[in-house]
């Protein structure tokens, strides 16, 4: 079995989705396993079109900061959060969400990326899941 | 056998990678891929890619800043 990554995020700050994100896709494109858990401020991501929607996790200042960010990163040559998650499924990524979350948050599966989500799941299966993998991060 | 070629220019951080390896799981066993780009870290890390994948890595050039990676499926 091939070693693997299983990160929760529980932070909807577009930086830190970011990191996430390209943590799994690095793990996928170095032939590991990886699954991603969105729980609490995470799972917002997953709302349909609120992938991109997360704030900068400082300096914000209203949003000014999150675009000046976004303008280096477009200058910078880096993915849009829609091409990583897509590329992360395609090379076999999990993405699950926390069940629990949506019950606090009123959501259900309508209201979430039902094309992009594996499972809908708890606490049970992010531990079966950490257990058997090398690395697991809390972001 | 095949030759995939992968162009990768003015691309960042994971892209370069996770490109390789689409196109390293779309190759069949024998074809090659070629990878071109110009993100620094990318031309170190392709390579780590290769050998965690268990895969044969022909050969890499770079010149002005450009580099170029062959991998055998």
């Amino acid at each position: 079995m091939a070693e693997k990554v299983t990160i929760i995020v529980h932070s909807g700050d577009m930086d830190k989705v970011y990191s996430a994100l390209i943590i799994g896709n690095g793990a996928l494109a170095m032939g590991m396993e990886a699954s991603l858990f969105f729980t609490f401020w995470g799972l917002q991501r997953l709302k349909k079109g609120g992938l991109e929607k997360g704030a900068l996790s400082k300096m914000n200042m209203l949003g000014l900061g999150k675009w000046m960010v976004k303008k280096k990163m477009k200058k910078a040559g880096v993915a849009s959060m829609e091409r990583l998650i897509q590329d992360f499924k395609e090379l076999g990524g999990k993405i699950l969400a926390c069940d629990m979350t949506m019950e606090i948050m009123g959501l259900k599966k309508e209201d979430l990326r039902e094309d992009l989500i594996a499972d809908y799941c708890a606490v049970g299966t992010y531990l079966s899941e950490a257990r058997e993998s090398k690395i697991t991060l809390f972001i | 056998m095949a030759e995939i070629k992968v162009d990768c220019t003015g691309e960042t951080c994971p892209v370069p990678l996770v490109e390789t390896r689409k196109a390293l799981r779309k190759a069949k066993e024998g074809d090659i891929v070629e990878v071109t780009g110009t993100h620094p870290s990318s031309k170190k890390e392709i390579p780590m890619a290769v050998k965690a994948l268990g895969l044969k890595l022909l050969d890499i050039k770079e010149k002005g800043g450009t580099w170029r990676i062959r991998i055998r499926r």
